[in-house]
């Protein structure tokens, strides 16, 4: 993502402070310590100007749910709204702030793209990746047709109801092995890390890339 | 009383007092397109056919008189009391009775008949769908128990749709205990989602649309 | 999870038959709902969901005055509304009348309200015959189970359990094929729907300035029970009330599509009180049961009252991949998909399946397809919370609690968050697969153990992105 930012000529900065955005203790109900991690977020990237996120999921908690964290702390939901507009997912950022949808990459592939929950429903991301991804150079992009259907990863979800979200995740793999595909593209991590998780335990020769790392590549 | 213990209920929850007036509910929304009869009445019969409906559009009373009594063939039929099946010379066709304003003798009739006739008080033309008021001229049963129902409308009652419908009818319950609209013949997919006409209601249904 | 819900769950994993049912079945309503709400077929379809959601807060917000209308209406046009706390005052009424007036033979339209209730049951402990008409729930009562979805309530029986049976029940010869079942029923049903003395209904919606309650449906068995019967109840809940039959025009559109891609139903009657002067067939008695049985509980819950606002489609079902993994009958009530989810600890309590509220992925689709806009990941996320409020009191899920304290506390102290990253990094598995250091106190860890139950690890890589940043 680093590299893919300043070949935009944008100055990428890392605050080696940052830990997390607090999204695993909200999903699971624990509000405090969600809102101790988000006040920790929020002193962080205080002063930046753009927080780029490679992450649909952990950009709806940011931009979003900060709100619902802090009914009494006035400060912090103020510092959540001022944040708010200045949140971006990674491929938002490019298409609409850098404004643009060719970063040169080249790469030759068969790639299939999973629409990440979050980054779909709830910022509406769904053409700006594919448009994207037409762009590079030797890579074919074909729909698989589960596309839009939940990996079953849901953060603590995986690991709660392991049995539903592993069934989740292989009615995702089928629908990825009819493509013929050798590589899953998406905008949020943690669903390639669910998807890789059931493509190895299925021995089935297909890999996962962050679409950060598509972009990157020449 | 529960009456009183529910609403008593309800206002606490809502932190709502008796007789409270109520905020400005959302406005009313309809909205009546601008479409001319012959465009309506084609939507109309293309939109019953697109249902597994027939449909006929007679030039004249006589014409859609000729049209039924071809269903018809020999088999029973009950008529409404509708004065527009008269006026088309329906109510007698051969194997048809009408004029029955008996509850009971127009059940047993409607249990037993081939085939039940009416008129309709609107048609909305975008979903093809009859809506019938029960009245002294339209009795419930004979658009329900028979199972083939025809229909046989004047053009003149066609409407664009639904919100046409509640424009012209706003209070339905001023005039009639019952309006039901009718959308093609009685279906289901209960069973593995195999589609199945005629469960309870009519199984065939034909429209004729005169003028 | 419960006990119950994990077998229940495991079993309809396990069942590959049923899976391709629940898949199949949801995959077509799915389909069907695409094309009736697409730009081309219902160009304001977003505009519709708004309009009506704020029809429902409006009406749900003075909901005291819209009962008092309704009911002034009812009466109004000769009818009578009865308001019934619980199952058993429903009961006692339908009772009460049927001795009154002599009733033995009820026929039932299809009504989740009754469902909740355990109508049928009640009444037929005191030996009154209640028969469900509509040709999925008639098929259950024979069979003695639940819906299995609030449209399509036999979707996981195939044609030959039907088959059996209806040739166990009904003394018939074993028929397979389904056109040939449905005469069955049909014929049956008729002579019921003929002989009885009560007609039972639901209610889509109840129109406050009609005294009317509306009805949808394909089959025509509503209609039948609502006519054919000298009497007839409708039951519903208090939130099925709009305020204007106008507000149909909006309801309607959006009712249909999105529970089974219809335009409109095949019938949708609009009923208000009993046959009028000059009208020749009709009921002579008509009554609207209004059921409270928990929904002033949910009415008092402000940030989660937009449950109520459900109109009872089904969308939020089809389109859940919990749902379309697990199917209807493991819900432990007799809602099931994402609105059960959210209703079910809110009428039962939080206690009733303290897990229900966390099976969810949080995907969104529900929200995304509900016709009345209830954010239901919202209230999924309220819950939780109150779940963990509730665990703390108890003082249970101790080990739980304090390991997220501890995730909370590392995530403040960034430099022992970078600790625990690589010793993460040094028990994972490396990019030739194998273990640095295999440690099986990690290994065993509960959610590892889930983890792996499923699917692999991540490998770690070579180099951690703040090595990489630090090399610049």
């Amino acid at each position: 993502m680093t590299s893919v930012l300043e070949r935009l000529g944008y100055q990428v900065d890392f605050p080696e402070d940052q830990t997390c955005c607090g999204q695993p203790a909200f999903n699971t109900g624990y509000r405090a310590e969600a809102c101790q991690v988000a006040r920790h977020f929020l002193k962080v990237f205080r002063d930046s100007e753009y927080v780029v996120v490679p992450s649909g999921s952990c950009t709806s908690m940011i931009a979003h749910h900060f709100h619902d964290l802090f009914p009494e702390d006035p400060e912090s939901l103020r510092a959540a709204e001022a944040l708010s507009p200045r949140v971006w997912e990674f491929s938002r950022f490019v298409l609409e702030i850098a404004g643009v949808d060719d970063v040169g990459a080249r790469l030759e592939d068969v790639v299939t793209y999973h629409d990440s929950c979050h980054a779909l429903r709830e910022f509406g991301i769904r053409d700006g990746p594919r448009r994207l991804l037409a762009n590079v150079r030797g890579l074919e992009l074909r729909e698989m047709d589960a596309a839009e259907e939940c990996c079953g990863f849901g953060g603590t979800f995986s690991v709660k109801l392991p049995e539903i979200s592993g069934g989740m995740a292989r009615t995702k793999i089928d629908s990825i092995v009819r493509t013929g595909a050798k590589t899953v593209v998406s905008v949020d991590s943690s669903c390639l890390m669910q998807i890789q998780g059931a493509l190895s335990r299925a021995a089935l020769p297909v890999r996962t890339m962050h679409l950060a790392e598509v972009l990157a590549s020449r | 009383m529960s009456r009183d213990a529910i609403l008593n209920k309800v206002r606490t929850a809502l932190g709502r007092t008796a007789g409270e007036p109520v905020a400005t509910p959302p406005p009313v929304r309809l909205r009546v397109g601008e479409v001319d009869t012959d465009t309506r009445i084609a939507s109309m019969l293309r939109a019953v056919e697109a249902l597994a409906g027939k449909t006929h559009r007679a030039a004249t009373a006589e014409d859609a008189r000729a049209y039924v009594a071809a269903i018809l063939d020999g088999k029973t039929a009950v008529a409404s009391n509708a004065p527009f099946l008269r006026e088309c010379g329906i109510v007698d066709l051969t194997g048809v009775q009408s004029g029955l304003t008996d509850a009971a003798a127009l059940r047993a009739l409607c249990a037993t008949a081939d085939v039940g006739i009416t008129s309709a008080d609107y048609a909305l033309a975008d979903t093809g769908t009859l809506a019938m008021l029960a009245s002294p001229a339209e009795a419930r049963l004979i658009s329900l128990l028979p199972p083939v129902h025809i229909a046989v409308v004047p053009k003149d009652r066609v409407l664009s749709g639904l919100d046409e419908l509640f424009t012209i009818l706003p209070l339905p319950a001023e005039q009639t205990s019952s309006m039901v609209l009718i959308t093609g013949p009685s279906r289901t997919a209960d069973i593995e989602q195999i589609l199945v006409r005629g469960v309870h209601g009519p199984g065939e249904i034909y429209v004729v649309v005169v003028g | 999870m419960s006990a119950a819900f994990d077998e229940k769950v495991h079993n309809t994993l396990a069942d590959a038959n049923l899976q391709l049912a629940i898949y199949r079945a949801t995959g077509r309503l799915i389909d069907h709902r695409k094309h009736a709400v697409a730009a081309t077929a219902l160009p304001d379809y977003q505009e519709l969901r708004t309009h009506a959601n704020a029809v429902k807060k409006h009406t749900i917000e003075h909901l005291d005055h819209y009962l008092e209308q309704f009911e002034a209406n009812v009466a109004a046009h000769g009818g009578q509304v009865v308001y019934c706390q619980d199952a058993t005052e429903v009961a006692d009424f339908v009772l009460g009348l049927a001795k009154k007036r002599g009733a033995h033979l009820i026929v039932k339209s299809k009504s989740m309200t009754t469902e909740e209730i355990d109508l049928n049951e009640r009444l037929e402990h005191h030996h009154l015959e209640s028969v469900e008409t509509d040709l999925g729930e008639y098929i259950l009562q024979l069979a003695h189970q639940r819906p299995y979805h609030i449209v399509a309530p036999a979707l996981h029986l195939t044609r030959y359990d039907v088959g059996d049976l209806f040739a166990r029940t009904l003394g018939v010869a074993n028929e397979t094929v389904v056109e040939k079942q449905t005469l069955i029923a049909r014929t049956v049903l008729r002579q019921k729907f003929l002989a009885a003395d009560i007609g039972i209904s639901g209610a889509n919606f109840l129109v406050a300035d009609s005294g009317a309650v509306l009805i949808v449906e394909n089959e025509g068995n509503a209609r039948l029970t609502t006519s054919a019967p000298k009497i007839h109840i409708a039951v519903a809940g208090i939130e099925k009330l709009i305020p204007r039959a106008q507000d149909l025009a909006v309801f309607l559109k959006l009712l249909g599509r999105s529970a089974t891609g219809q335009a409109l139903t095949v019938y949708t009657s609009f009923l208000s009180g009993p046959r009028r002067t000059g009208e020749i067939d009709g009921p002579e008695e008509f009554y609207v049961v209004l059921l409270d049985n928990g929904r002033t509980k949910l009415l008092a819950d402000r940030a989660k009252r937009e449950s109520l606002y459900c109109i009872r489609c089904g969308a939020c079902l089809n389109h859940c991949p919990v749902y379309r993994k697990i199917g209807g009958h493991s819900f432990p009530w007799v809602y099931s998909g994402p609105i059960g989810a959210i209703i079910t600890p809110q009428f039962l309590g939080i206690e009733h399946e303290p897990s229900l509220p966390f099976a969810s992925s949080l995907c969104g689709a529900c929200a995304e397809v509900c016709p009345v806009k209830i954010d239901i990941p919202k209230v999924l996320l309220d819950l939780r919370a109150e779940v963990k409020q509730v665990e703390e009191r108890r003082g249970v899920n101790r080990l739980e609690r304090l390991a997220f304290k501890i995730w909370a506390w590392v995530m403040c102290h960034p430099r022992l968050y970078e600790m625990a990253a690589m010793v993460a990094a040094g028990v994972a598995p490396s990019e030739n697969g194998k273990w640095l250091r295999s440690a099986p106190a990690v290994m065993n860890l509960p959610p590892v153990r889930a983890w792996l139950s499923q699917r692999d690890l991540p490998p770690a890589p070579a180099k951690s992105f703040r090595e990489l940043w630090r090399r610049r």
